[in-house]
């Protein structure tokens, strides 16, 4: 049985990132998630990687850039305010087709706000966080294994599809602890033809850019972008269903709302309650199946989330309002209890909205 | 002997090298246009020049070649 | 034999720039010194927003287009990413380094970051139609100082080279311009020096180039020239701010 170390959710990412091949690492200091920056601090100059800590969040997006215009396996991560300043280098990853990983371990917001754990980067992560058509894949751990698995998924992603990935965190499962695995399989990353490493004399130069005055082209390549987001939504929305077989209402949950809910839907088996999760590990693209399935055999959906009703909106559209979703949430970094999600399973169970 | 080309459509007749020529063998072409609309540089006594490539130098489109044989 | 011609580090494209603007200068300057020092292969350039944004379409070198103010940022991630390999230069407006990329500079030459920055103050910002900058002189017309610029609305012009000079990290800061012959050999002389620190690995090299724009300072290109001589170099002395290996002390 491979070995587990005892770890901070912040910590599975950082060494997950460099088991994927990361040895360039951008960051800068903010509450919850400092211990990822702390730990690659320690950790590359010691393997022959490059920590930075830059003069902003603004800096640190834009070292990612270069780096992965340069070819390279490049992370930074931060937390609501600080993915905030990202957002326009994030678009410019996007519009210049850039493979890279951004983690977000969200705080309360809006403004400072606050730095317990929240869910209320939702809209921000799922609609892109910044101008113009485009999306990140966004992956949603809910335990420190799942922090080193899907860091790892991430860069694969990110590379497959020459784009961002945000792995979607919070606070919570950021600085909890649990034994983690890293025996993990972990594939080689692609060959970058189009990075700019120098022409070498050996080729036309490449050119990373973004730019495109000329209408027609700048369409061209949000539609070719858009044809990559069908086959992603395709292939690679991730989710997992909890005793649905046989549910008669199904709780949605992601990260730590969902571990939460989890002892709320045991709890209300015992009470004979046919209730049943649906947990999404990508909230972008938006796993439409289990809600689909769930709207044909299922009274309503509670969806229980850390902010004021965002995800709710994606899981009307998926079981196309067939039928009613409600909301269970607390905000400002309060985070539900087992007996709240319990309650609204008792009323929902006595049919009450 | 000093060989010096214009690429003329490439000339946006600003006059810089006009300016830079030591021996002011270089004009602005009075009548000429270029395929863009301007009136390109041109040398008005080619066998005075001595191939010091001032003109060039001060040129922003690298509108001049000069040749020694 | 050819005496003089277009680089090789330079595409055979015709460049976007109004007629009389000294980028196709600095454009060639920087072209000669990457063909002198066989490094073309070897080269990532970065332009970010401003009128020579459209740099990646003119150098043969690999290039990255950087968003507004961050290109020193990129020039670092590239930089970091093959640091004995990858030779990096960014290509940089005032708008550009001087007003929205201030802490990006600042930072990258504190670090000393071993990358060259090529600054171009123009006094003005020039894609977007000749806007104030933060290099624009004290009575400067522009069309965002419509009656000059005014020190008690908006304060001074910027200082790059001496600013800079200030911080520790830095191993070189040039100002040069354009605007004559004798300063074209002058300026060519420091952003080859620019590069051979790089390639050296003595750190951050930054080269100021004081530059004409004809059109938005509404004058002739020839008069835009003279311009640099009586109004610009007047408060943006020419000379090196800092030599770090050469340890010499400039006049201040």
């Amino acid at each position: 049985m491979a070995d587990k170390v005892l770890m901070k959710g912040n910590e599975a990412i950082a060494e997950a990132a460099i088991l994927a091949g990361c040895r360039h690492y951008f960051g800068y200091p903010i509450t919850p998630q400092t211990e990822i920056a702390a730990y690659m601090a320690k950790r590359m100059p010691k393997i022959g990687g490059t920590f930075l800590q830059a003069e902003s969040e603004i800096a640190a997006i834009n070292m990612v850039y270069g780096a992965s215009a340069a070819g390279k396996r490049v992370m930074t991560s931060s937390s609501s305010p600080g993915i905030s300043l990202k957002g326009e280098g994030i678009s410019y990853l996007a519009g210049s087709d850039l493979p890279a990983v951004i983690v977000n371990a969200q705080r309360g917001g809006p403004g400072l706000g606050g730095i317990q754990p929240s869910q209320s980067d939702y809209f921000q992560a799922t609609r892109g966080g910044g101008h113009g058509d485009y999306h990140m894949i966004v992956l949603t751990p809910d335990s420190v294994q799942e922090m080193a698995e899907l860091t790892i998924k991430a860069f694969d992603l990110a590379d497959k599809y020459r784009m961002p990935v945000m792995l979607l965190a919070d606070g919570t499962i950021g600085q909890m602890m649990e034994p983690v695995c890293f025996d993990l399989a972990i594939d080689p990353a692609p060959e970058k033809p189009w990075a700019t490493t120098g022409t070498e004399g050996k080729r036309a130069h490449n050119v990373i850019n973004s730019l495109y005055l000329n209408p027609a082209e700048l369409e061209q390549t949000n539609i070719e972008r858009y044809a990559r987001y069908d086959e992603i939504a395709k292939n690679e929305a991730r989710y997992e269903e909890y005793l649905m077989d046989d549910a008669e209402i199904a709780v949605t949950a992601f990260g730590i709302a969902a571990r939460v809910t989890k002892n709320a839907v045991n709890e209300a088996r015992k009470e004979g309650i046919k209730v049943g999760l649906i947990r999404p590990i990508t909230v972008w693209p938006f796993p439409k199946a289990p809600y689909e399935k769930a709207a044909e055999h299922c009274k309503q959906i509670i969806s229980v989330e850390l902010n004021m009703g965002q995800m709710i909106e994606d899981v009307r559209l998926a079981c196309n309002c067939k039928i009613p979703v409600s909301l269970c949430s607390r905000v400002g970094g309060m985070i539900p209890t087992p007996n709240q999600v319990l309650d609204a399973i008792r009323a929902a169970a006595k049919g009450g909205k | 002997m000093i060989k010096i080309s214009f690429k003329i459509d490439t000339c946006k007749g600003c006059g810089l090298c006009v300016g830079a020529c030591p021996k002011k063998l270089l004009r602005i072409a009075p009548d000429a246009i270029n395929k863009k609309g301007h009136h390109p540089a041109e040398i008005t006594d080619a066998s005075a020049c001595i191939g010091c490539a001032s003109c060039a130098m001060m040129c922003p489109d690298c509108v001049i070649r000069i040749e020694k044989e | 034999m050819v005496v003089f011609d277009k680089p090789k580090a330079l595409l055979d494209v015709p460049l976007h720039y109004c007629p009389g603007c000294t980028h196709g200068i600095i454009h060639r300057l920087v072209a000669e010194v990457i063909d002198e020092l066989g490094i073309e292969g070897r080269t990532i350039g970065i332009a970010p927003v401003g009128c020579a944004v459209m740099a990646y379409d003119y150098f043969a070198c690999d290039m990255i287009e950087a968003a507004h103010g961050r290109a020193p940022a990129v020039a670092t991630g590239v930089k970091r990413s093959d640091p004995e390999h990858n030779v990096v230069f960014t290509y940089q407006g005032d708008g550009d380094l001087a007003s929205i990329g201030t802490a990006e500079i600042v930072h990258a030459a504190a670090r000393n970051e071993n990358i060259t920055v090529i600054f171009i103050n123009n006094a003005i910002y020039g894609m977007t139609g000749g806007q104030m900058a933060p290099t624009s002189l004290v009575g400067q017309v522009t069309q965002t100082s419509p009656y000059g610029r005014d020190p008690k609305l908006c304060g001074y012009p910027v200082k790059i080279c001496e600013m800079l000079a200030e911080l520790e990290g830095p191993e070189y800061l040039e100002r040069v311009t354009v605007n004559s012959v004798p300063n074209v050999r002058k300026a060519k002389k420091a952003i080859k020096k620019a590069f051979q620190n790089q390639l050296d690995g003595k750190g951050f090299s930054l080269v100021e180039v004081i530059s004409a724009c004809p059109t938005n300072w509404g004058m002739t290109p020839q008069k835009a020239l003279e311009w640099i001589d009586s109004d610009m170099i007047p408060y943006y002395p020419l000379g090196v701010y800092k030599d770090r290996s050469a340890n010499s002390e400039v006049a201040k």
